[in-house]
């Protein structure tokens, strides 16, 4: 324990820097999708394409994608705007499915309800399609939150500094300590994110728990490993 | 597009086709790590799941490791595991880091694929007359095979993704031309690198995903239509 608390200073600021890199990406990546998964709700033919192509990005292996985003939008690679974005993207490709899957969860005679009383199209998604696909987007904030913080470590392998940098250097100077004590920050930061998403969902959505029991707050696994 | 003329002329360029840092050799390497720990993980992990989906019991304990693994860096992991298996043990400490990273989603694959049939269509199987292993061969595994092969897909590009990060310990393969030209600034390089890796992962992604499809008995996908 002596590495880590001789170094207690330098684990809080790379955990500081990490956190915002990975919340700036998270928070684009829900603004981006909340539009997007909209589109994709409605439109059956816009939805196969972009389920597509954000899928086909998700696949695209982390450290790849790191290189191919700046070369194909022209921006320096050695950056942390291009962690972010990439990050971003990942980030999409999760959430955009989330978003319709949450506004395929609303039921129809709610929505039907809506209209009768007089609700425009725009009025009615941001008051009751938006909030009644709350939960299900929320499970694909968490997950996505939980992977970014993860992902965001191979920032280091392109020069971006952050709780990555304690395993590249931890490497070299063969030092353990200082590589689990980087493991284990992001691991520690990550389930904190999820506990405040957790608490942040009870507070904006306090009838999800007494619906849990009929709703689909989660995905099942057998969604999960399809999706 | 400059770049990517650069990289092409760079994959081109005949040095890169001999050596032992040459193309095929890398692209062999990074096929064989990830084929040796997919294939470790799948013994391990599938037989466990099916036994999870099968009984019911352990569910909880498969989720939470599944959950719980995203949290985990798989780059930092890597490292961890190679600091202590020890520097010269470089390829056993990333074929366990490959392994693990492979198992949580084989583990979810195998046991929601058989938790996902409709409970009737078992009752129906035993009812029948069908033994224990034969409503397992019979039905469980034919039904769960599409959500299987779905989890042996995510498994799979999970691990030619830490397999590229893995050039960083030395291991070779295709993340190698990343890795090593990011100091030296060979952009040509690096970029050519990032195309092969994931033109390598967009290809073994659409097998999987044909694979899957076909996975999928003629009965359920004639009522699915």
């Amino acid at each position: 324990m002596t590495w880590i608390g001789a170094n207690l200073g330098l684990i809080l600021d790379l955990t500081a820097v990490h956190l915002w890199q990975s919340v700036v990406a998270l928070v684009l990546g829900v603004i981006l999708s909340v539009p997007l998964g909209r589109l994709a709700w409605r439109y059956r033919l816009v939805r196969g394409p972009l389920i597509l192509l954000t899928g086909l990005l998700y696949t695209i292996p982390s450290l790849a994608l790191l290189i191919l985003l700046p070369a194909v939008l022209g921006y320096s690679a050695i950056s942390e705007t291009n962690l972010v974005v990439a990050l971003t993207v990942y980030a999409v490709a999760i959430l955009v499915r989330a978003v319709a899957d949450g506004l395929d969860s609303v039921d129809d005679d709610v929505r039907r309800a809506a209209t009768a009383m007089g609700y425009g199209s725009a009025r009615r998604f941001w008051t009751v399609e938006l909030p009644l696909a709350g939960p299900v987007i929320l499970a694909g904030v968490r997950v996505t939150a939980m992977s970014t913080i993860a992902l965001a470590t191979v920032g280091t392998l392109i020069g971006v500094t952050n709780l990555g940098y304690l395993f590249t250097n931890g490497l070299d100077r063969r030092l353990i300590e200082e590589v689990f004590a980087g493991v284990a920050a992001v691991v520690v930061l990550a389930v904190l994110v999820d506990a405040l998403l957790v608490l942040a969902g009870r507070l904006l959505m306090p009838w999800q728990r007494a619906a849990t029991g009929r709703g689909r707050a989660a995905r099942t696994p057998a969604e999960e490993v399809s999706a | 597009m400059n770049f990517f003329a650069d990289a092409i002329r760079w994959l081109a360029d005949p040095e890169q086709w001999t050596g032992s840092y040459a193309l095929p050799v890398l692209l062999g390497q990074h096929l064989l790590y990830t084929v040796v720990s997919v294939l470790i993980a799948v013994v391990i992990a599938v037989p466990t799941g099916w036994l999870i989906g099968h009984t019911g019991r352990g569910r909880e304990i498969a989720v939470a490791v599944s959950g719980a693994a995203r949290a985990v860096p798989s780059f930092g992991l890597l490292i961890l595991l190679v600091l202590l298996f020890g520097v010269l043990q470089v390829p056993a400490a990333a074929l366990v880091t490959f392994v693990l990273l492979a198992i949580p989603s084989l583990l979810a694959g195998a046991y929601s694929g058989i938790e996902a049939i409709d409970r009737r269509v078992l009752d129906a199987a035993r009812a029948v007359g069908m033994t224990p292993w034969q409503v397992f061969w019979k039905v469980e595994f034919r039904l769960g095979l599409p959500l299987l092969i779905g989890g042996l897909r995510a498994a799979t590009l999970q691990v030619i993704a830490t397999v590229t990060i893995a050039a960083y310990v030395n291991l070779g393969g295709l993340g190698w031309p990343i890795i090593q030209g990011i100091p030296l600034r060979r952009f040509d390089e690096v970029l050519a690198g990032a195309i092969l890796v994931a033109v390598l992962a967009l290809v073994v992604d659409l097998l999987f995903a044909v694979a899957q499809r076909a996975a999928v008995p003629a009965g359920v996908r004639a009522v699915a239509t």
